[in-house]
């Protein structure tokens, strides 16, 4: 069931933003920069842990996710550590996503070349 | 001619893109990606008999890694232009950005290039992802307490 819900949820999300792409004058900068603080407010509200548990990687996949881990992230960094927490927390669940970026593009960028 | 009619025959030859087409696509699309990562951490879970956080952060990096690598072999961004919004919005967006500056920055020397564009556009990403979660965060703090 976790895989249908995954479908659907990632499917539903890149719905919503090829629906701003081809409406708007809002380029795939903004999209995906729109779609990241949206996901620090769903997590807010809680609605981002039910879409995990409801669609698991669908859910995880989406870029959202990544906004999602810092608000978690700097709120439990906030539990342990009071507000310095949030400032030392803040990275801790997202930071592999950054982390994987700059290794694996650096490099790869030492072994191939751009096209012309 | 004025120029609302301009306007008007501008408009006729402009290329139309179907917006229903691209919809579907980026459904189908953005929700094969979802689908595939949800089977990857199923099996990550199981071979190896990891928790969910663990085995869905390792499938992150796959993703990450495959995008990054497909985008360095340069078919990626054909992908990209296909898929639309399916394959923006995942992660592999993400990874897409971060490796297609870089490579196309690297002619520029290591700091001047490289360096200066890395972030080029996953960039703002971080920044208002980080701005937003530290407002969110701190709203939720003088809520809750």
């Amino acid at each position: 069931m976790t895989f249908i819900w995954a479908f659907i949820v990632a499917g539903l999300f890149c719905v919503v933003g090829q629906i701003i792409l081809d409406n708007t004058k809002l380029t795939p900068g903004h999209v995906t920069t729109i779609f990241t603080v949206l996901g620090a407010i769903l997590g807010f509200f809680g609605i981002y842990d039910k879409l995990i548990e409801l669609a698991g990687g669908g859910a995880s996949t989406i870029i959202s996710n990544f906004g999602y881990l810092l608000y978690t992230g700097a709120y439990e960094g906030y539990q342990s550590a009071g507000i310095l927490g949030i400032f030392t927390g803040m990275l801790t669940k997202g930071g592999a996503a950054i982390v994987g970026a700059i290794v694996f593009a650096a490099f790869l960028t030492l072994f191939f070349k751009p096209k012309d | 001619m004025n120029k609302d009619e301009y306007q008007k025959l501008v408009k006729k030859y402009e290329p139309r893109e179907d917006k229903l087409h691209n919809t579907i696509y980026a459904f189908l699309i953005g929700g094969t990606v979802g689908f595939i990562v949800e089977g990857l951490i199923v099996v990550l879970m199981n071979l190896y008999n990891l928790s969910r956080v663990v085995a869905s952060t390792w499938t992150c990096l796959v993703v990450i890694f495959m995008a990054s690598l497909f985008t360095a072999l340069n078919f990626f961004d054909n992908w990209m232009t296909k898929a639309k919004a399916g394959l923006l919005l995942p992660t592999t967006g993400f990874a897409h950005s971060v490796t297609s500056s870089a490579l196309d920055y690297k002619k520029e020397g290591l700091i001047t290039g490289l360096g200066s564009n890395f972030f080029k556009l996953a960039g703002s990403v971080i920044l208002y992802g980080i701005l937003a979660a530290f407002v969110m965060v701190i709203v939720k703090v003088i809520i809750h307490g």
